[in-house]
Order: structure tokens, then C-alpha cells, then sequence
């Protein structure tokens, strides 16, 4: 239990070359929820589909560990076998492909001894009785043709499923009804339990009133320029990002004058 | 994820392609000449009618010239001097698999055909190089006058109704490909629906070559009488040689008044076949007909089922799926003719290119003057693996009225790197996750597969993707 679930260090993140994360530091340890919040374009998926492993982003500099182990080196399967796992922001759609299908295959791959089937169909059910979805949705394809509510609750029956060790919600509120956000947050918190880290990035407080983080970060230009606890959220949601960024600018211009 | 550059290193097994070492009854010398038509007709016994048409069919065969679209520099490789035309295998055909020659029978044992017969077949037809070695058909069906018998027989049975339909559909000049068949035919099936009799679970045909260079020439014949339907699959696969065996066959359907022929190809040759087949039907009043053509092996195919809607309301459906890996060229397509009014017709054609596979898309629509109130729908979907593949879409429209309605949509796609990732985000391997974005891309067809089936196109594709990334 030495080892914290996940420390970030120094994080830099390229696309086609254009910097986008600029050094993130960020340590979650098991059962802590950190949110996650800043304005379009701050890099927030960015960092989220670095931790996935996605083959667009490069690391340029810095370090992951995950349970102590590198995990910049592990492929996306790799990583979902150690435990992690991404609610997407657009989840993709996979034409021809059922639910069921795709998630059966998911848990072999994922779990060491295999589920029988009637388990599979049980626990499957349950998930989508959890998320208020009729079971219908098991056997239509994979985000095809789903609403936006849906696409994410699919999500969240995913990681019900899963049982991750680590689960990063990208945006899971956004293109929820009112009770969708309450359903999914009720869910978030029965599966992540005692043990599950979460890292939630949204840009609303409301999903905060359910999933109370014991942390919150705001990111500005692919870097966290401040951390706090839940009343940063709140202080952002009345005042908006300006003052911060002022505040943050001031720091700079201090430290720049200093060095 | 690895490059896309792993993807070229295929290993494809193919396990079809198994020989046998056979002592044939029978062999034509190599190479096409009058003697060697003359001599099929002989030993077939045939009236002077068929021989006539095959000696007519062998001179436009000679004067067409090679077709000048297409892949012509695969085409132009064909030697028609080094092929055998035909090869008759056993003495006589079995009405049990016990009657058919031990060698023969254990292929076919390999290939699964006994057992499919016992759990969903209604009749089956195998056929092994130049004929068809076992037949047989449910007893029911026979009762109800059903015919489900080789084209040979056909002809020696049934010459009237024969005569009247072969080379009616597809005229031996149609393509020189047709020509080349129309005179060296051999097997294949002759089905007969009385009306009003539904033929509710498939017939089937299974072809295999198994000689080097070999010509497997194929004809058959459906006619579904008024009212009725039937629901006919074939199958095909052949062994590897490192050279080239040439399949040609001619299909003719022919749905009469309000009939329903359904016609399924799972097309698995070996990579060293070309596939050169023309197939087409008539449909007339309320009829519908659906060609349901898969093709996933051969060097190079050129097949474009078509349907001619000859009487008011007819319809015509055809779903084609293909997949070209490395040295293959699928170019299939469809093409409906709306010849009557208030005729419909959908298509959907789906490819997957890979490993420098070429897919291409020819398809035709046709309105004619007079047609009003025609709708026709088409839809052509291609996935390609890597750079290296090619697709192509060729669509003809020929539109003669103004009171219809045809939608045409065409999409190219690269296996999303986005899908890879959702998948693989969620545990699968980068090879599990390509599977199944192929399955899923090929799910409307498996769709319309008997149940056997579908489950063996999936293994073919788990096969064909094995090793291929990494
Ligand atoms: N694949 C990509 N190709 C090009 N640019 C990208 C790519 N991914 C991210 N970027 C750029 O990086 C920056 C950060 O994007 P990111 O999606 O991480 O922002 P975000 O904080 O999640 O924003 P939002 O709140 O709108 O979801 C943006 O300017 C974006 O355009
Ligand atoms: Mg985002």
C-alpha cells in the first residue's frame, strides 16, 4: 500500500507536434475524488486520453506511475487491465457490434477467470435497472444511434461492469437530463465504493453536490494552476475563471521578477 | 498501437486448402478447341440442341474480345491454353454420401457439408470439379414437386421447361465470360418451385475444385413459378496451387408472378482462383428476388448480380459484401433494371480492403421510359485496414423518367483509430478490437446468413485477422 493509486509528474503532452499540456503534477490516491475543472480547450481530455493511452498524444516529458508501475509504457488494453478506465466525452459509436457482445468480450479480456453467461446477463441487467435504461439497450450496437443521455449512461454501465480501480469521467454530466446527472452520480458513487480513485472533469458544480470530491483542480493552458477543496468549485461556479487566471497571472509575473 | 505497416504481414491462413490425389474417371485434354466441346456434349449425351448452342457460345467466346475495364492486367494473365475444361470424377452420382468415392466423400465429410445437411438443409448438391458427385433433396419437397437436381439431369429430365429458360436470362453473347460457360457448362443446379409451394428451409450447393489449372463451369437454373419460394445457398472453396484455376459460372433466376427467390453466395476460393461469374435474374409481377453474395476468397472476382424488374411491383434486393487481402482484387457490385412500374429495389454493398487489397464497386441503375413510381436505394459502405488497400466506386445511373425516387450514398472509411481506442480502453487487444469492428462492419450480412453460417464467417474473419496485427 506504499504506492499512491496514480502520481502525474511533470506531465508534457504534444499533438501533431503543438504542445498542449505544459506540466501537470497530480497525485490521486485510492478513494479520493479529485475534480477537475477549467475552460474549453485547457487541455482536460487531453490529459484524460493521455492517462487511456491514446496513440495521438505524446508524451514529451514527464512521468506516470499507476500503482507504482510505469504506466506510459503499457498499451490501452494493458492499462485497462491494471485498472483504468475512461468514461469518454464522445463515446464513439461501433455499428454492428451489440452491447452485450462487445462488453462479454471486454470482461474476458479483462478478468482472469471468465464470467458464465447467465452471470454476464444478470449482472448486465442490473447495471441498466441501476441507470434507469431498459435491457433492450443490450442488444443494440455500441453508441449507435443513442442520445446523448444514453451514450453516457452506457458509459457508466460500462464502468459498473468493469469494477475499475481508477475511473476518469470525462464530461459525464454534460448532456445529462436533471435526474440523469443525479442517477449517474448515485451510480458513480455505489461502484467507485471505498477503494475506486476518480478523477472528474466537468465545468458544472452540479454534478458536486453527489460526487462530493475531496479535491478540486482548475486547469489553465495544460497546466493545474490551482488546487483546493470543494469550495473552489463553488467559488468558480459564482465568479468564473478571470480572477483566477488574474491571480495566477500575478504569480507568474512575481516568480518571473524573482528568477 | 502498433503502425499500420504490421498490417501488410498477414499471416491469412486459408484451411480450405487441402488437395486430394485423385484418380479421375475422365480428363479432357488441356486447352479449348471445338473437339473438346464436341466431346463434352458426347459424353453428356445431350440433345443437338445443347450442342448446337455450345458450339454457337464457343464462336462469340473466340471472336468477344477481353474486357477492357476491370483489372486487365489480372485478366490478361488467364491462359486459356493451360486450363482443363473438364474433369468428371466419379463413374456416378450418390444419393447417399456412401455412394460417392471414399477420397471425395472425406473432402466433403472436411468441409462440413454431411453434417449441415443433417441439421438445416432441406437438399443439398455437391459437385467436385466438372460434376456434381451427390444429390439429394427431402422427401416432402419431392412430394410437393419440387425440383432440386444437377443441371445435366435437368436437361435429360425436365428438357422442356430446359429449353425454354437456359440461356433465356443470359445470352451466351451477353459477356465473354458467359460465352466461355455457355459452352463448356458443366453441373450446377437445376431448381423447379411448382406455385404456391414455399420451400421454407434452404437448398443447398456446394462447389469445390480440388485439379490444378482447373475450369469449374458451373449453370444453373432456378425458376420459381408463381407464388412461390425458395431459399438456395452456395458455397465454394478450392486448394492452393501457385497456379491459376478459373471459375466461371452462369446463373439464371427466374421469379414468376409474386414468387420469392432468395440466393445466398459464400464465396471462399483459394487465392489463386479467378472468380468470373455472371448471375442475374427477372422478376415479374410482385416478384422479389434477393441476391445475397459474400465474397471473401478468389484472386480476382468480377460478379455483379442483377435484377431485371420486368412486371409492376417487382422487387429486387441485393446485399454484397467483400473482403480483399493482400494479391486479391473483389470487384463486384450490382445492377437493377427497373423495366415496369412501381418497382423497388435496394442495394448494399460493403467491402474491406487490407493488406493492399483492391475492392471495387460497380453497380448500375436503370430506369426505363414508362417506369413511374420506381424507388430504388443504394448504399455502398468501404473500410480499408491501412493505407496500402485500395476501394473504387463506379456507380452507373440510367434514368429514362422523372417520377422516381433513387438514393445514392457512398462512404470510405479507415478503421477509426478512434473506435481501436474505445475498444481497446476497454480491455481488448488490438486484434481483438480490429475483429470486431470488421464483424460488426460485416453484421448485416452475417444478418441474413442461416445461423451455421454466420458463425463460420466470423471464424473466417478471427482467421483472416490472426497474426495480422502486432
Ligand atoms: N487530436 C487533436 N488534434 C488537434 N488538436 C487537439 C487534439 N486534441 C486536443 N487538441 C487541442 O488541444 C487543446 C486541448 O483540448 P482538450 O480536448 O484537452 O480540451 P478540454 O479541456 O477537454 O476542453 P473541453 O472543456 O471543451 O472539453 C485544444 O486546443 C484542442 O483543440
Ligand atoms: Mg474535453
Amino acid at each position: 500500500m506504499s504506492h499512491p493509486l496514480l502520481e502525474i509528474r511533470d506531465l508534457h503532452v504534444a499533438v501533431d507536434g503543438k504542445p498542449i499540456l505544459k506540466g501537470v503534477n497530480l497525485t490521486i490516491n485510492r478513494g479520493e475524488i479529485h475534480a477537475l475543472m477549467g475552460r474549453n480547450g485547457s487541455g482536460k481530455s487531453t490529459l484524460a486520453a493521455t492517462l487511456m493511452g491514446h496513440p495521438r498524444y505524446e508524451v514529451t516529458r514527464g512521468e506516470v506511475l499507476f500503482e507504482g508501475q510505469n504506466l506510459l509504457e503499457m498499451e490501452v488494453d494493458e492499462r485497462a487491465r491494471a485498472g483504468v478506465f475512461l468514461a469518454f466525452q464522445y463515446p464513439v459509436a461501433i455499428p454492428g457490434v451489440s452491447v452485450a457482445n462487445f462488453l462479454r468480450s471486454a470482461l474476458k479480456s479483462l478478468r482472469e477467470e471468465e464470467m458464465s453467461a447467465r452471470e454476464f446477463r444478470n449482472a448486465l441487467k442490473e447495471e441498466f435497472k441501476a441507470l434507469h435504461m431498459p435491457d433492450s439497450f443490450a442488444s443494440r450496437y455500441v453508441n449507435e444511434g443513442f442520445s446523448g443521455g444514453e451514450k453516457k449512461r452506457l458509459e457508466i454501465v460500462q464502468m459498473g461492469m468493469i469494477k475499475p480501480k481508477l475511473a476518469i469521467l470525462d464530461e459525464t454530466d454534460s448532456g445529462l437530463d436533471i435526474d440523469g446527472v443525479r442517477i449517474v452520480s448515485e451510480n458513480v458513487n455505489r461502484i467507485a465504493g471505498q477503494d475506486t480513485g476518480v478523477l472528474l472533469i466537468t465545468h458544472y458544480q452540479r454534478i458536486l453536490r453527489y460526487i462530493r470530491p475531496h479535491f478540486v483542480h482548475v486547469m489553465v493552458g495544460g497546466r493545474i494552476i490551482r488546487s483546493g477543496d470543494e469550495s473552489l468549485a463553488h467559488e468558480l461556479e459564482q465568479r468564473g475563471y478571470d480572477w483566477l487566471l488574474q491571480e495566477a497571472g500575478a504569480e507568474e509575473k512575481e516568480l518571473q521578477e524573482v528568477g | 498501437m502498433s503502425s499500420p505497416q504490421s498490417l501488410l504481414d498477414v499471416g491469412t491462413e486459408y484451411q480450405y486448402g487441402f488437395r486430394d490425389e485423385i484418380e479421375y474417371v475422365y480428363r479432357a485434354e488441356k486447352g479449348l478447341s471445338r473437339r473438346v466441346v464436341e466431346m463434352i456434349s458426347h459424353m453428356k449425351g445431350e440433345p443437338d440442341w445443347m450442342r448446337e448452342f455450345r458450339l454457337r457460345a464457343l464462336e462469340i467466346f473466340l471472336k468477344k474480345p477481353m474486357p477492357t475495364w476491370g483489372n486487365t492486367r489480372l485478366l490478361s494473365e488467364i491462359n486459356f491454353d493451360e486450363i482443363y475444361y473438364y474433369i468428371k470424377p466419379a463413374d456416378k452420382q450418390g444419393r447417399t454420401w456412401d455412394e460417392v468415392p471414399e477420397q471425395i466423400k472425406n473432402t466433403f465429410e472436411k468441409l462440413g457439408i454431411p453434417e449441415a445437411e443433417r441439421k438445416f438443409l432441406a437438399g443439398v448438391s455437391a459437385q467436385y470439379e466438372s460434376e456434381v458427385v451427390y444429390h439429394s433433396i427431402r422427401e416432402d419437397l419431392e412430394r410437393q414437386g419440387v425440383i432440386f437436381m444437377d443441371m445435366d439431369s435437368g436437361l435429360r429430365e425436365y428438357p422442356d421447361l430446359v429449353r425454354r429458360w437456359f440461356g433465356k436470362v443470359i445470352p451466351p453473347a451477353d459477356n465473354k465470360f458467359a460465352a466461355l460457360n455457355s459452352a463448356v457448362w458443366s453441373g450446377g443446379s437445376f431448381i423447379y418451385v411448382p406455385p404456391g409451394v414455399h420451400v421454407e428451409i434452404p437448398l443447398q450447393a456446394y462447389f469445390r475444385i480440388n485439379a490444378e489449372n482447373m475450369g469449374q463451369f458451373e449453370r444453373t437454373l432456378i425458376i420459381a413459378d408463381e407464388g412461390s419460394k425458395v431459399h438456395y445457398i452456395e458455397g465454394c472453396t478450392a486448394p492452393i496451387y501457385s497456379t491459376d484455376s478459373l471459375h466461371s459460372a452462369v446463373v439464371e433466376l427466374v421469379a414468376l408472378k409474386g414468387a420469392h427467390i432468395r440466393y445466398t453466395t459464400v464465396q471462399n476460393w483459394s487465392k489463386n482462383v479467378y472468380n468470373l461469374v455472371t448471375k442475374r435474374a427477372v422478376a415479374y409481377e410482385d416478384a422479389t428476388v434477393e441476391w445475397v453474395d459474400g465474397n471473401l476468397g478468389s484472386k480476382l472476382t468480377m460478379k455483379y448480380p442483377s435484377v431485371y424488374m420486368v412486371g409492376k411491383g417487382a422487387r429486387g434486393d441485393i446485399l454484397s459484401v467483400a473482403f480483399a487481402g493482400p494479391g486479391q482484387h473483389q470487384d463486384a457490385g450490382a445492377k437493377v433494371i427497373h423495366a415496369a412500374p412501381y418497382t423497388t429495389s435496394t442495394v448494399v454493398s460493403k467491402s474491406i480492403s487490407k493488406g493492399g487489397g483492391r475492392t471495387t464497386y460497380r453497380g448500375l441503375v436503370q430506369v426505363d421510359e414508362g417506369a413511374v413510381g420506381v424507388k430504388c436505394n443504394v448504399r455502398c459502405d468501404a473500410l480499408l485496414l491501412d493505407e496500402f488497400s485500395r476501394s473504387d466506386t463506379y456507380p452507373t445511373m440510367n434514368v429514362k423518367e422523372d417520377d422516381v425516387r433513387i438514393e445514392h450514398e457512398a462512404t470510405v472509411s479507415k478503421v477509426g483509430e478512434e473506435q481501436l481506442f474505445y475498444l481497446m480502453s476497454r480491455g481488448l487487444s488490438e486484434q481483438e478490437a480490429t475483429t470486431m469492428i470488421i464483424n460488426g462492419f460485416f453484421e448485416p450480412f452475417a444478418k441474413e446468413l442461416p445461423l451455421e453460417y454466420a458463425v463460420e464467417l466470423n471464424r473466417l474473419i478471427a482467421l483472416e485477422m490472426e497474426g495480422s496485427v502486432g
